[in-house]
């Protein structure tokens, strides 16, 4: 099971029941599946985005893979999607620590997907101290869109 | 000079109250050591070989005097009673306990500073050319612009995490003494057939263990343009700069492997979607920024020290000659004071000098301190009909020592004596050679002359660019020191080459001093300084100088 951490705190995957995740490799393969239901799509992250662009249009979440929290391209890919007007839910999966609740937000994610054992290491009231992430920010100050498609 | 907005001042209290944060999620386990690790760095907190070492932000080099005074009672306070100025023109603390780190910081909010992103895989702290907004040969102030830049790669949500760390340099003048062709990127103040303030943007410079000269990706970028450029380059890097190995993740060897046309195509391409969602700062907070910025008034007396003034301290001439730049404003003056006493460590100010050189600076330079990537602190507006008072003061401290450029100006990294990479000593050799060539006669016989000296492959004392570089390595066991000749930090900028085998610690002042000796046999005239020298004869005769006698002294 997996915590899904938002600017409320912690709650269970609602997306589980809602809708499949398929992969890049599959996605980029053998097409998206054609089904009616909310398709989600699971993006490493040395992924190309521009590579990615025909099948936005069927997907509802992307998923961002982070390995590694100091590995930071998911932060860039985010952005990316932002910036070429994607408008769904965007998810960072795997090891994000709270100090980065912040960045993802700012860069366009909704959401972090961590696992059961890192909520219980880094627990709710932990990320809860940095849901004030939209309070000004040097870059807001500057002009910078921290949401593009918004 | 800049002094904190209300949101800077909100900024840095909240960021010392999460670092309280985070080192007490690390005692309770909430945070693994390794993830500790980039937080503490990313405020400034090093592991060194014997302690914590504490680097403090100096934006720009830009410093006042209540701020000096302050780093003197920290010095006092939680350290040793001195500090380290570095060639990243901020200073360290060598000796804090963990415990007091929050505090320290606490103190450093207090007059407006911080150690944020001094280290970490992050943009770092930006440099400035020293003598900003007092140099004669300044086209603008670049200062202005590194405080934009100070504020925008403050937490930076999409670049904090980089492959590696990231080094931002500036000049206003087109003699660079901001060194920005060995920085990650460059930026050189110019201005285009219109006449319009721009840059030109400089990429994938470094020294290190692979030391390139940073090439040109834009000639001309309009002032406008400049952050969202940065964020394009920074977004290619961030996604495309190498994760697998540390030593190949600098922005350099990306540029290098990719070509540098297809990384201008990559960062064009980026730029154009930046720009869609830059709207750019206010107009009034550029405008608020470039105020702060504003030169003091100067109003110098007419009379002003004349050369032929006949009653003259010797000592005093000579550290005119050597300490005193041109002004941009005639009757004014920029003093360097050298940080290079001989036989001293290089970079190092005592509490009690730090507070000489605040009270110089507010009595005498309108409240302005820089301190210089060579180490040393510059007083940027005196009077120069205030020069002997500033003089004598400085003899008083031990400052007024009339190297400046000189042999004994010498830039040195910590090395084994502090840093926990070092695989040399590098204080020691500075210290030595400035014994050897203590005499000021002879220093200023021999000319400008640029050495430095780093103790690891790291390349932190610049040696790459060091007209004598040395560089300490671990040969089995023993130091030993390779010589460079030929680097150059300017416009001009050139990597040194090898001159052969290395020299054990107690041959490498032999060897510095057959250096000079052959240097002093062939130059031309007085004006040919080494530099030039060695452009023109090559590596030869210096070879010769260095390792023919070597060879007959071992026979």
């Amino acid at each position: 099971m997996s915590i899904i951490v938002t600017d409320t705190g912690f709650a269970a995957d609602d997306w589980a029941d809602a809708g499949a995740i398929v992969s890049l490799d599959e996605a980029l393969e053998a097409g998206l599946p054609q089904s009616n239901a909310r398709l989600g799509l699971d993006l490493p992250n040395d992924a190309d985005i521009d590579q990615i662009r025909g099948l936005l249009d069927r997907v509802s979440l992307v998923r961002i893979a982070f390995p590694s929290f100091a590995d930071g391209r998911g932060f860039s890919l985010a952005r990316r999607l932002r910036e070429i007007g994607f408008a769904g839910r965007v998810r960072a999966a795997g090891h994000v620590i709270p100090d980065q609740y912040a960045f993802a937000r700012r860069s366009g994610f909704d959401e972090i997907e961590i696992s059961d054992e890192a909520g219980s290491r880094q627990t709710e009231d932990q990320w809860i101290a940095h849901a004030g992430w939209a309070q000004s920010s040097y870059q807001d100050q500057l002009g910078r869109a921290h949401h593009p498609a918004a | 000079m800049y002094s904190y907005s209300e949101f800077d001042e909100g900024y840095v209290r909240e960021r010392v109250r999460k670092f309280r944060s985070q080192v007490e999620r690390r005692i309770d386990g909430s945070l693994t050591e390794d993830e500790f690790k980039p937080l503490r760095l990313m405020n400034g907190l090093y592991l060194q070989l014997h302690a914590y070492m504490l680097r403090v932000a100096i934006p720009y080099g830009t410093i006042n005097p209540a701020q000096m005074r302050q780093l003197a009672d920290i010095a006092d306070k939680w350290d040793k009673g001195y500090g380290h100025f570095t060639t990243r023109q901020n200073i360290q603390f060598n000796w804090p306990k963990l415990k007091d780190v929050p505090d320290m910081l606490d103190a450093l909010a207090d007059v407006g500073m911080h150690a944020i992103q001094t280290s970490g895989n992050c943009i770092r702290n930006v440099t400035a050319d020293h003598f900003a907004g007092a140099a004669a040969d300044e086209i603008e102030d670049p200062r202005p612009t590194a405080e934009l830049l100070r504020q925008w790669s403050t937490d930076h949500p999409e670049f904090t995490f980089l492959p590696r760390k990231f080094k931002v340099a500036i000049t206003g003048s087109p003699n660079d003494r901001a060194v920005t062709k060995a920085h990650d990127i460059g930026l050189r103040m110019v201005r285009n057939e219109a006449g319009e303030p721009g840059y030109e943007v400089i990429v994938g410079g470094g020294l290190g263990r692979t030391p390139m000269v940073g090439k040109v990706v834009r000639e001309f970028l309009p002032k406008i343009d400049l952050l969202p450029y940065l964020e394009a380059i920074l977004q290619v890097y961030n996604l495309s700069g190498r994760r697998d190995n540390k030593y190949k993740a600098r922005i350099k060897i990306l540029v290098h492997e990719t070509g540098l046309d297809e990384i201008k195509t990559r960062i064009e391409a980026a730029f154009e979607a930046q720009k869609k969602h830059f709207r750019g700062p206010e107009p009034s907070l550029v405008a608020a920024i470039e105020a702060a910025f504003s030169q003091p008034e100067l109003d110098p007396p007419v009379m002003s020290i004349s050369l032929d003034t006949p009653v003259r301290d010797p000592l005093l001439e000579s550290w005119i000659d050597t300490n005193v730049s041109e002004h941009k404003v005639p009757g004014a003056a920029i003093v360097t004071v050298s940080l290079k006493p001989i036989g001293g460590t290089p970079g190092d100010a005592t509490s009690d000098q730090m507070r000489v050189l605040a009270d110089l600076a507010e009595r005498y330079s309108h409240n302005e301190l820089r301190v210089s990537h060579e180490q040393n602190i510059i007083l940027p507006h005196v009077y120069r009909a205030d020069l002997p008072a500033i003089h004598a003061a400085l003899r008083e401290a031990g400052m007024a020592t009339a190297n400046v450029g000189l042999i004994s100006d010498i830039i040195a990294c910590p090395g084994m004596d502090y840093c926990a990479l070092a695989t040399a000593r590098s204080i020691p050799i500075a210290q030595e050679i400035s014994q050897r060539f203590e005499d000021i006669r002879v220093q200023k016989d021999i000319g400008p002359l640029k050495i430095k000296i780093s103790g690891c492959i790291n390349a932190c004392g610049h040696h790459h660019v060091g007209h004598i570089g040395i560089l300490g390595l671990d040969k089995a066991g023993v130091e030993s020191y390779q010589l460079t000749l030929g680097g150059d930090g300017t416009q001009t900028a050139t990597i040194g080459t090898r001159t052969g085998p290395g020299f054990a610690a107690d041959e490498i002042i032999p060897a510095v001093e057959r250096l000079i000796d052959a240097y002093l046999g062939l130059r031309e005239s007085r004006d040919e300084t080494f530099l030039e020298a060695y452009r023109r004869v090559g590596m030869e005769p210096f070879k010769a100088a260095l390792y023919s006698e070597a060879k007959a002294h071992a026979a």
